[in-house]
């Protein structure tokens, strides 16, 4: 199966890790990942505000790539993937914004959100499903206890996103456990990280990212995954003892590429 | 533009209705950026239905809205307090010369970790 593929603009620089693991286990999984041509950053978050339409083309643009080659459209970074859904669920839902975006755009085929779109964790849930992930583990992670950082942004606004029950999420402890790993639930699992503040409040970022990692730690987790660049970097500067890494990363392990991956 | 004029912009771009609001507080309740913000999510939702907008116009309270979400996803009532205050904010910066960040801001929180997420993001919520 191939996919379109929008790895935005931090999966290509900081986050590569997040990108090259994903890329490399998809293939052993049975999917390509073909990247979207001339795609352009997201913007990272999205504008809710509906008279906001330049700030929604990007994301536009990318849907639209994917419709015309007839493929669902992937995302891994999950500031990315609540950006593109969010404006698909606008475009599907809010005729005069779809109106506007597609008279703005009027050189081009109209759109109206027809593309399915996949965060990497539901493609691995509703497509490839957690039990032929299971069987394709060569290297079960074995005794290592994991907490699952959701953050606010794969989970938000639910009623949009539908990756996950919003305060009851599974999908990343049933990744954990078809890795082999124990998962560890810990109650800030979905609570904000204190995201892009920490430009101008650092300390207000601080505070949530050591909320995060303390409670994961307090409830016996070794180690943290997340989805999302910016989480990752604000976990790990509130200077924890707790690793922070990729769920990527994880997966390359379990499925044995972790090494070819960084050859 | 009046108050009445003004609040009535806020509530269309915001997209939602405050008067559904049933004062449970849950959204402040909810809210992480709570302890930094002058006037709180549930603050935001009265003041605009009563066109009392001016305060709100020259918080900082706006600008450590975190957009996490969670009052939105919280609201019993649907109310979304998260996209009024995206709404206030985003009058705020509409203005001309009224922009929170500019490029030459970046360097002082830039270091060799961050990712290109952190600077758009900023970008997004801080400037126009």
């Amino acid at each position: 199966m191939k996919v379109t593929y929008f790895p935005g603009c931090t999966l290509k620089n900081k986050a590569k890790d997040l990108d090259r693991y994903a890329r490399e286990c998809a293939e052993i999984l049975g999917i390509t990942l073909e990247e979207a041509e001339n795609w352009q950053c997201c913007g990272g978050v999205f504008t809710t505000a509906g008279d906001e339409i330049a700030t929604k083309l990007s994301s536009v643009r990318v849907l639209k790539a994917a419709k015309e080659k007839g493929e669902a459209l992937v995302t891994v970074c999950s500031a990315c993937h609540n950006v593109v859904k969010q404006t698909n669920y606008a475009m599907q839902n809010d005729r005069s914004f779809a109106d506007k975006v597609n008279r703005y755009m009027a050189d081009e085929e109209p759109y109206n959100g027809e593309t399915q779109i996949y965060h990497y964790l539901e493609l691995l849930r509703d497509v490839v499903g957690f039990d032929k992930l299971r069987e394709k583990v060569v290297n079960p992670l074995k005794g290592k206890k994991i907490g699952a950082y959701y953050g606010c942004l794969l989970l938000r606004p639910g009623k949009v996103m539908g990756l996950d029950d919003p305060e009851n999420p599974t999908v990343m402890e049933e990744l954990i456990r078809a890795l082999g790993a124990e998962p560890v639930v810990f109650a800030n699992r979905n609570e904000c990280c204190g995201g892009y503040v920490f430009a101008e409040n650092p300390e207000l970022a601080k505070k949530k990212s050591t909320a995060v990692l303390s409670n994961a730690k307090a409830n016996g987790a070794d180690m943290v995954i997340t989805a999302c660049p910016l989480c990752k970097y604000n976990l790990q500067k509130s200077a924890s003892d707790v690793p922070v890494v990729y769920f990527t990363e994880l997966l390359a392990e379990a499925l044995g590429v972790k090494e070819s991956c960084n050859e | 533009m009046n108050k009445k004029m003004l609040a009535e912009e806020i509530i269309r771009i915001s997209g939602t209705d405050p008067k559904k609001c049933m004062k449970c507080g849950k959204c402040s309740g909810s809210c992480p950026a709570y302890d930094d913000m002058e006037y709180h999510p549930h603050q935001f939702v009265s003041m605009i239905i009563n066109g009392n907008v001016d305060p709100l116009m020259v918080s900082e309270s706006v600008y450590s809205c975190l957009t996490c979400f969670a009052c939105a996803e919280r609201c019993p009532r649907g109310v979304e307090p998260a996209k009024l205050i995206e709404a206030v904010r985003l009058f705020k910066l509409r203005e001309k010369g009224k922009n929170r960040m500019s490029a030459e801001d970046v360097s002082a929180f830039c270091d060799a970790d961050m990712p290109q997420q952190a600077i758009v993001s900023a970008f997004r919520k801080y400037a126009k």
